[in-house]
């Protein structure tokens, strides 16, 4: 018989949970859903998953262990959080792998079942954790998750391994409970999801409520949480991850072009969630070329685009490396192309399932010759789509191949997205060549690199059009017919003009946006892509201490905005953090001789928002001539935020 | 031999628009000065291919060639259509993207034995495997022209070049066993010297749907003069051709003195002397069919090539068979996916990007 305890319920403005198992412990699915409950009651959220490259490294090892944290907050929040407040242990190698990243006084909630002889020699412990003194720093909560999943789920009569296999579900129920989610979408979608397998699905759906109900009647909990829905602009949301957003620009830019739209694509971590995304969507005229390697994926785009699609090559860096010599063709044909580089760690194979942004300068100067290549970047998960439109703007446009740089954080990370209105979206017009357009009377001929004025533009001849066959290639061309020229000023002046049409889509872009709510900061924080949050964060903790910092993020990384130059130089001091060696800060000094300092993470992982505030205000210190202390604002966790 | 798709097969141009009336090799030929070395065996085939094109019938601007790198890989500035000169060994890979993205287009790739069997050996074989709708025109000189000399992937073992002054090492590529190992639809053998035949093996590939891939041996006089001098022999003593015509027994030499007969030993094929045939010898002699579906006889024949310096070759179309064109599938997909699909297209995006799961905030 179950007695009714008594449930505290406490306030919190944010929490951050890490959910943790082994790899096949389905610890991705828990936190994904655990996001949805969360988007779905209107909290601000923003998430990480890390996972090993390893599809099943050896069971209860620490290299096999999965993690999900999820940010969620009732106000505008910009990271997965620095550290965990809860951490979810599913085995002994989940505790030990996450421990380090958690504060004193975070909670543990751990999965006592797995914590035997065996598999804590496994995790590298001679004693168990739970036996001794070792966790006396955190509030830990030990529970037989898996027995008691198995318990409840007796019923269906599965073997045992497959009972408890929905352990997840169980933690998931109980954390549900502890934060006061709402239970229908997961109950639906478990229902979806398994709809073939009755047995499973009605375990799936009874252990998640059974772990709800545990929560509810345990004494072991007493504390329910509340996270009110955070404020947010009018409009429709969804949760999105960055290569769902990316795959869903990349359609809506074949929509908003009419052209179709074509992905020549060779599976690799972690872009080929956007071939596998594209792949669904043929009715929208989206083809989808699973090629035999990356160049042959590149291949295939470009002769899509030279036969009047939009071409489109998604990847990771070490495709992007073989994929150079075609990007080189594109900028000698100047064919529309997009070539997108979900950055992983490098170089060679690296990390593959880690974050870095460490290849823009491969992107800028990765092939030979003088081969200017436009660059764009996202700077959050739902800002994908917004870049996938606008690198295909560029392409179509200014017929070039334009390189989009996701990386690992954006592309499996997710947040809450404002769903456009379609009819605000960019029109993108091909603006096909129809007619010839050299000499007079019936002596005209058509020429392939007579340029547009205004963008420097060749035309954008297709084949079927009458009158306007051409061959191009990747040797020299003639300026205007487009012949072959091995002439010395006729190179100079092409290697000047390619260079020139992509300097001039800076023409293009809005004026810059400084986030300097006082006006009067002398330090300027510089980022570009997924940083965007992290750094937004340590500003923000920077603010909050009393100290002033402008903060500035690019999209465009080349051409760089016109009005950069002279914003860079209205502060004193100027900093760029990155997730590489200093690759954008090489830029910016290289091109406007400013002496911007650095501030470079490369252990595969975002950059920390307290981490950044502290090298921030010795910077603001500097700069004023006084010291900058951050208080409460420099810790891993900020305490203040517990109402 | 037969140029024309088994009827009731869909041919490879049928969905590319025909020409308003007759066409001139003139009107194929485009402005730019032919820049291969003097005796160059491109010429020929160009010649050909220019002559041939006219009586296609197709639109010229529905045409597209396609070329990697190379001597041969310059053939698409000297036509008057649509052309890309790509970059090496990559010519397949653009051609597919093309050939799937536009049905109606004629679809042409121009490489040479460095080109498709060295740096493009990957693309040319998964592009025969997937059976796009083009002609591959495989220029096969056995040498590396365009750098000067070195030894290629079909040059003989022991090769004296540039590179490999002490002869070559490597064993060759035969293309045609490559493209029957690769399950290639239409694979075939001609000579750039023998304008007739080439013509008839380019009319027959530009039917056949899939790709098709034409072996042309090529003389380069510069690097590798006379290397298929054996082959061109026209006096019958010679017995270097074995010619494949289709319902024909496959006899040559003086008098059609040879024939090829199976192998009881080996399963594959050998050259025989008919006279030591004896009783019932004309049945024993293999009939060439380059429809049957298994590729095991057309490979078998392909084996005959020799490896080291050329003196004899089969020549003509080893294999036609019929199997469904990746690019046709792809947009018959497409073209399902479409039917299914109800709304205008901004409607169903704004429902896809909306999902299942939204909140409203006001």
């Amino acid at each position: 018989m179950q007695r009714t305890v008594t449930k505290q319920v406490k306030q919190l403005d944010r929490v951050i949970i890490r959910f943790a198992g082994d790899s096949g412990d389905g610890m991705q699915l828990t936190g994904d859903r655990f996001t949805q409950e969360s988007a779905a009651f209107g909290n601000d959220l923003s998430t990480l998953p890390n996972f090993p490259a390893e599809i099943r490294a050896p069971q209860g090892t620490l290299p096999g262990v999965s993690s999900f944290q999820v940010h969620f907050a009732d106000h505008d929040i910009l990271t997965p959080g620095d550290a965990p407040d809860v951490l979810v242990a599913m085995n002994p190698a989940a505790l030990r792998a996450n421990l380090g990243d958690l504060p004193a006084g975070a909670t543990i909630i751990v999965d006592t079942h797995d914590f035997t002889g065996r598999n804590l020699t496994k995790a590298g412990y001679t004693t168990s954790p739970l036996d001794d003194d070792s966790l006396a720093a955190y509030a830990v909560h030990p529970v037989d998750l898996t027995g008691m999943t198995i318990e409840a789920v007796k019923q269906f009569g599965l073997s045992r391994k497959d009972a408890a296999r929905a352990k997840n579900m169980f933690a998931l129920g109980l954390l549900s409970w502890m934060y006061g989610r709402p239970t229908e979408t997961t109950i639906a979608f478990l229902e979806k999801r398994f709809a073939k397998v009755p047995d499973i699905r009605d375990a799936n759906v009874t252990a998640y409520r059974a772990g709800w109900n545990f929560g509810e009647t345990t004494e072991a909990f007493v504390v329910r949480y509340e996270i009110k829905p955070a404020p947010m602009k009018p409009g429709t949301y969804r949760n999105i991850t960055g290569n769902l957003a990316l795959a869903y620009g990349l359609v809506a830019s074949g929509v908003r072009s009419g052209l179709p739209l074509f992905l020549g694509s060779y599976p690799i971590t972690p872009a080929s969630d956007i071939l596998h995304e594209l792949s669904k969507h043929k009715a929208f005229g989206v083809t989808t070329f699973q090629a035999e390697d990356e160049i042959a994926g590149i291949g295939a785009a470009l002769g899509a685009s030279f036969s009047g699609a939009l071409g489109v090559t998604t990847t990771s860096g070490p495709g992007i490396a073989l994929k150079s010599e075609t990007i080189g063709l594109a900028v000698m044909t100047e064919l529309p192309l997009i070539v997108i580089d979900v950055q992983r760690g490098g170089p060679s194979t690296g990390l593959p399932t880690k974050t870095e942004q460490a290849d823009l300068l491969q992107a800028m100067f990765g092939r030979n010759g003088e081969s200017p290549v436009p660059i764009v970047a996202p700077q959050s998960p739902g800002d994908c789509f917004d870049v996938a439109l606008e690198a295909a703007r560029i392409a179509v446009t200014y017929r070039t191949p334009v390189m989009l740089l996701s990386d690992g954080m954006l592309a499996n990370g997710s947040e809450p997205w404002r769903i456009p209105d379609l009819d605000e979206l960019p029109t993108i017009d091909p603006g096909f060549a129809t007619s010839r357009n050299h000499g007079a009377g019936d002596e005209t001929e058509f020429w392939p690199y007579l340029r547009d004025e205004q963008t420097l533009a060749r035309p954008w001849a297709i084949p079927g059009t009458p009158g306007l066959e051409h061959r191009i290639g990747g040797l020299e061309k003639a300026d205007g017919n487009g012949n072959i020229s091995y002439d010395p000023a006729n190179h100079d002046f092409m290697v000047r003009t390619r260079q020139a049409k992509v300097d001039r889509i800076a023409e293009s872009l809005p004026p810059l946006e400084v986030d300097d709510p006082s006006g009067s900061a002398k330090v300027l924080v510089l980022g570009w892509g997924s940083t965007y949050g992290p750094i937004g964060a340590g500003c923000r903790r920077v603010r909050n201490a009393g100290h002033q910092v402008a903060q500035l993020h690019l999209r465009h990384l080349n051409p760089l905005p016109r009005d950069l130059g002279d914003i860079l130089k209205r502060y004193d001091k100027v900093l760029i953090p990155e997730m590489n060696l200093g690759q954008l800060g090489m830029l910016i000094r290289a091109k406007y001789l400013v002496d911007a300092v650095g501030y470079h993470q490369v252990n595969g992982m975002p950059l920390k928002a307290a981490a950044l505030a502290h090298a921030i205000a010795d910077l603001v210190s500097e700069a004023e001539g006084h010291e900058a202390p951050l208080g409460v604002w420099g810790e891993t966790v900020v305490k203040e935020h517990v109402q | 031999m037969t140029g024309l798709p088994t009827p009731g097969l869909r041919s490879g141009i049928e969905l590319v628009p025909t020409a308003d009336g007759p066409q001139t090799a003139k009107e194929f030929t485009s402005d730019q000065e032919v820049r291969w070395c003097p005796g160059c065996g491109d010429y020929a085939v160009l010649k050909a291919v220019q002559g041939f094109l006219p009586d296609l019938g197709l639109r010229r601007e529905n045409i597209v060639f396609v070329s990697g790198i190379g001597c041969s890989s310059r053939f698409p500035y000297y036509l008057d259509t649509y052309g890309m000169h790509s970059i090496h060994g990559r010519a397949p890979a653009i051609a597919t993207g093309i050939a799937t993205t536009r049905p109606d287009l004629s679809v042409w790739v121009v490489t040479g034995d460095g080109d498709a069997l060295s740096i493009g050996g990957n693309h040319l074989i998964h592009a025969l495997r997937r059976n796009l709708n083009m002609t591959i025109l495989l220029f096969n000189n056995r040498i590396y022209g365009l750098t000067k000399g070195q030894y290629s992937p079909t040059s003989e073992p022991g090769k004296i070049t540039k590179s490999t002054p002490m002869g070559s090492l490597d064993h060759p590529f035969n293309p045609v066993s490559l493209a029957l190992g690769a399950e290639a639809t239409f694979v075939a053998r001609t000579i750039d010297s023998d304008r007739k035949h080439l013509t008839s093996v380019l009319s027959a590939a530009a039917a056949h749907r899939g790709t098709s891939l034409v072996e042309i041996y090529q003389n380069c006089p510069i690097f590798n003069d006379g290397a298929f001098d054996a082959i061109k022999d026209r006096d019958p003593s010679a017995a270097s051709v074995i010619p494949l015509v289709d319902g024909e027994p496959i006899r040559f030499g003086p008098d059609g003195s040879l024939g090829l007969v199976r192998d009881q030993a080996t399963g594959g094929v050998k050259v025989a002397e008919v006279a030591d045939l004896g009783k019932g010898a004309e049945d024993s002699i293999l009939v060439h069919d380059s429809r049957a579906t298994d590729p095991t006889t057309a490979f078998a024949i392909s084996r005959l090539t020799d490896a080291g310096f050329l003196h004899r070759a089969p020549i003509g179309i080893f294999r036609q068979v019929e199997r469904p064109t990746y690019d046709d599938l792809a947009r018959d997909q497409i073209a399902a996916a479409r039917d299914q699909a109800a709304g205008e297209p901004t409607d169903r995006l704004n429902s896809l990007i909306h999902g299942s799961d939204t909140w409203t905030v006001v």
